[in-house]
């Protein structure tokens, strides 16, 4: 198949339809950064063992840079961007407010990441012990904050939040 | 009444934090300009060779292709960078300037050097034209281990040199060989101890664009240093300085390397979008980390000390031997810093130490978090455990003997540091920092009882406890803008870029306090030189302490202009004042109270007179340089259990007690030491380049080279304690690098520990399971042997 070939893809991104045509060796991340302009989801290895660029497509978490755009066709991917529609100055998602309470972050460059994997894992983990969480967390790799304020982060948004274990 | 609130020493939350968990935070790589190309670079495969051409002429016919650019093609814009760091004006020293230059000509000098440059429609056209290209090359020799590259006849990295000799460095204090002389014990070893890489999970990223009708160039870099670059930039490029605006926006992550000048890659990228008119944007991709990245590498030490009979340091000699990689553009920084921090925080009184930096091809080394301080502490650690053995001490009754006494600061050591500065340690008070370490691990207990009853059952847990100064906080010099808006809002502008740190609150809580606002009214920027252009950068664990001292500074003088106003228009003398809750009133007369913003606005009256003499507005600049680095301090302790037949180990208990002086942020000073502790625990157990005799990087991506994950890596429990730095205004000194530099000297210690009768001696860093294995079965031949 020649590189240049295009096809078509219809998918839907934090609830909103795309139709595109795009070249099939187009990563999914780099189309939903570069094409579609959600530059949240970061990209960090491209080998699928940092997790920075994880996403959900149709409600579990994949790894964006191992798939192809057009591999999603038919399909509903939520990024970081999904999950506090009115941004910044919006509130936040009570993850995202946990995360900030427990300063689970530092360059934040892994974030986005983090919390794509963590909101299926709680919505199938209502309370997760210690171990739990860390296994959870141990395909998302971080330098900054060694994890801990991280696993303080997601206790403390299940104690506040029932609704996470939606 | 309460009085205004107070920010500085509480636990306030970032001000960053919505911007980077809602996805909306700016890092390089997102930006998108309307034409933008990209670019890939064509790198050596070979660590050593002569390079006789490079055929890119397919690659230019490839559709998509604008432009590929060899050595030859740069024309005067091609020549060796500038020596970043000069070294410090140490009597004798010999250092070989050799710096990287930015595609290679006639000869490659380590795996991944770029040898050609391809801009084009798309980064997967840019990539794919790296295909179409041939390197004709004839392979040399190569410089991997440190002792081979100084034999005789050992091939040349730079063959203009006599050597692989990239410098000689010689600093002495007091009078070694009598000290040893009058020893009751001299103890030696050989010690090695390998860094890896730093691995910023984002990395590196340079978007460049030339604006022809303002004749500007912007450039977006994931650089520690934006005013520097900007400036060297502007130099290459024969623009003015106020043509180029360097922005390093969210940078995610640093840790050292994130500050060269420059690398290839900056410095093309700029020249590419200003001879195309089109902007250009390169991103480093994991694998291209790994090989062109600067990293830190191995240094081998033949360290002695000499004992008094009690335990005390009589002296200590070191002779070693420091791998530079194939260009040294920062000086001498990384080993200088291991020479000095040996001393730790101990009373030597006699010192003779000597290194040697060495090229080879690898690729170039620069600091990364610690930046050769741990190589210091891991020698001088290793030597008082074995000087403890020999003399039958208490490992923590020989560094308690030997720690500097609170009378004895400020504290000479009569050498030179990296900074250039002597290396004079301003404050400390370092024993109530170990023994708050030892109960919060509660050491008698767990040698005394739970040691015992656990090894009773067969297990091998071990106990390491380690002391450490970090050198931090160095110049020159930091500055800072700080503006009330009429809004009320204050504008907080200083050069220092930031990779995660907390800057934009922990400067806004600084000024919050003088000007009595509130935190989040306080807007703090970083890292573009179009808002400040003067200033170094973010390195030494120096943010906080020059920066932060120059954003106090800066509203100290506001907060003057603010009373000079407030109180002819209150008509009441200043000292009666009170700035709080974002107003300025009289003090017990909160109907006087006028907001800043008001204040602000009459500031700049639109028409009437003024006084002369009087500026506009409610800002001020300030800068500050310290005269000197200030010296942080603490203690680390760990326990483990190691599996003697798997070799794995677990660290069951992690204790980092730190002196960092006056704490501005508990909370963010945490999160500093919780990863350093993880980075350090990377280095120790998990992360090493492994280089063949070729000089290729054997492990370059993520699944080889192991960064310790959620599940490696243990809960840190901390203390803080508060010997302010008589340095700077705010009594601070840094903390990025402690959690780091002792770990591995931790570790060894505790693994020992663990293993203790087994003859089991750790000299060497990183240890991994497989060679901690080797090692444990080489220790049980020796045994077995006796």
């Amino acid at each position: 198949m020649p590189v240049n070939q295009q096809l078509p893809v219809d998918l839907t991104v934090n609830g909103v339809r795309h139709h595109r045509t795009v070249e099939p060796r187009l990563l999914l991340s780099d189309f939903l950064r570069h094409e579609l302009g959600l530059t949240g989801t970061h990209v960090g290895c491209e080998h699928g063992v940092c997790g920075a660029c994880t996403v959900l497509l149709d409600g579990e978490a994949v790894r964006s840079c191992l798939m192809f755009a057009i591999q999603t066709d038919g399909h509903e991917i939520t990024t970081v961007e999904g999950l506090a529609p009115d941004g910044a100055g919006g509130a936040l998602h009570p993850l995202q407010a946990a995360f900030r309470e427990a300063h689970a972050l530092q360059c934040g460059f892994c974030t986005p990441g983090v919390l794509m994997t963590l909101v299926p894992f709680l919505r199938d983990h209502p309370a997760p012990g210690e171990r739990e969480i860390r296994e959870a967390l141990s395909g998302n790799l971080c330098r900054c904050t060694g994890y801990q304020n991280i696993v303080a982060a997601v206790r403390l948004a299940c104690d506040r939040s029932p609704s996470l274990r939606r | 009444m309460t009085g205004p609130r107070r920010y500085v020493g509480e636990r306030v939350r970032r001000n960053e934090d919505a911007r980077l968990l809602t996805g909306r935070a700016l890092f390089v790589d997102d930006v998108r300009l309307e034409g933008m190309l990209h670019v890939a670079f064509l790198r050596s495969q070979h660590a050593h060779a002569r390079v006789k051409g490079v055929d890119v002429a397919a690659a230019r016919r490839r559709p998509g292709v604008v432009a590929v650019y060899t050595a030859g093609d740069l024309g005067d814009f091609w020549r060796p960078g500038p020596l970043l760091v000069p070294p410090p004006p140490i009597p004798g020293l010999l250092f070989n300037s050799c710096t990287q230059v930015p595609l290679a000509k006639d000869k490659v000098r380590h795996a991944g050097e770029p040898l050609a440059m391809v801009v084009a429609e798309s980064r997967y056209v840019a990539e794919d034209a790296l295909e179409d290209m041939t390197v004709d090359v004839e392979p040399l020799p190569a410089v991997v281990d440190l002792e081979a590259a100084l034999a005789p006849g050992a091939p040349l990295v730079h063959e203009h040199l006599p050597s692989n000799v990239a410098a000689h460095v010689v600093q002495r204090k007091g009078d070694y060989e009598r000290a040893r002389s009058g020893a009751h014990a001299v103890i030696t070893r050989r010690l090695r101890y390998d860094r890896g890489a730093a691995a910023a999970i984002e990395n590196r990223a340079v978007v460049a664009q030339w604006d022809p009708r303002a004749e500007e160039l912007t450039v977006w870099d994931t650089t520690q240093a934006p005013i520097p670059i900007r400036n060297g930039l502007a130099g290459l490029l024969g623009l003015l300085e106020s043509q180029v605006r360097v922005v390093a926006p969210f940078v995610g992550g640093g840790f050292g390397p994130k500050i060269m000048m420059f690398y290839p890659e900056e410095l093309l990228v700029p020249w590419a979008a200003m001879r195309l008119g089109r902007p250009v944007k390169w991103s480093e991709d994991r694998q291209e980390n790994f090989y062109a990245t600067t990293q830190e590498r191995g240094q081998i030490h033949d360290a002695e000390i000499a004992l008094a009979r009690d335990g005390r340091i009589l002296g200590v000699r070191d002779r070693f031997l420091h791998d530079a990689g194939a260009y040294d553009p920062y000086g001498l920084t990384v080993p200088i810093n291991s020479q000095c921090t040996l001393l730790g925080p101990y009373d030597i009184a006699n010192y003779d130490s000597e290194f040697t930096a060495v090229f080879t091809n690898k690729t170039i080394v620069t600091p990364v978090r610690g930046a050769g301080r741990q190589h210091g502490v891991f020698v001088i650690e290793r030597l008082l455990d074995y000087a403890a053995r020999q003399l039958g001490l208490d490992r923590v009754e020989i560094r308690r003997r030997n720690l500097l006494r609170p009378e004895q600061f400020p504290h000479n050591h009569e050498i030179l540091f990296q900074d250039s500065a002597p290396l004079v340690y301003d404050s400390g008070n370092y024993e109530p920092a170990l023994d708050e370490a030892l109960r919060i691990v509660d050491y008698e207990r767990f040698v005394r009882e739970e040691q015992p009853r656990l090894r009773a059952a067969g297990r091998h847990v071990g106990i390491g406890v380690v002391c450490y100064v970090e050198g931090t906080g160095i110049g020159p010099y930091e500055g800072a803008r700080v503006t009330v808006e009429p809004s009320g809002r204050v504008r907080v502008a200083t050069g220092v870029g930031t990779q995660g740190q907390g800057h934009f609150t922990v400067f806004a809580q600084i000024v919050a306090d003088v000007l009595g606002v509130d935190v989040e009214q306080v807007h703090v920027i970083t890292g573009d030189t179009r808002e400040f252009h003067w200033g170094t950068g973010t390195f030494a664990s120096r943010g906080a302490v020059v920066a932060g001292s120059a954003c106090h500074a800066a509203a100290v003088a506001v907060r003057e202009k603010i009373l000079d106003l407030a109180s002819h228009l209150l008509e009441a003398p200043k000292h009666d004042l009170e700035l709080a809750d974002g107003s300025v009133g009289v003090r017990g007369a909160p109907d006087s109270a006028v907001g800043l913003g008001e204040i602000a606005r009459r500031a700049n009256p639109l028409r009437g007179a003024v006084r002369p003499g009087t500026e506009p507005g409610l800002e001020a600049t300030a800068y500050f340089g310290p005269e000197r680095g200030s010296t942080a301090n603490g203690v680390h302790a760990a326990i483990v259990e190691v599996d003697p037949e798997t070799a794995l180990v677990e660290v069951t208990r992690y204790v980092v007690v730190h002196d960092s002086g006056r704490v501005l942020n508990p909370l963010l000073v945490d999160g500093q030491i919780h990863g350093g502790v993880a980075h350090g625990i990377g280095n120790a157990f998990y992360e090493q380049l492994v280089y063949d005799e070729n000089g290729q990087l054997l492990n370059a991506s993520f699944m080889d080279y192991l960064l310790p994950t959620a599940t490696d890596v243990p809960p840190v429990e901390t203390a803080h304690r508060e010997t302010p730095s008589p340095l700077n205004p705010l009594g601070v000194k840094g903390v990025g690098e402690a959690g780091a530099i002792p770990a591995g000297a931790a570790f060894a210690q505790a693994v020992e520990d663990a293993l203790a009768g087994s003859g089991l001696e750790i000299t060497e860093i990183p240890l991994s399971p497989n060679r901690l294995f080797e090692l444990i079965a080489e220790a049980g031949a020796g045994a077995r042997g006796r």
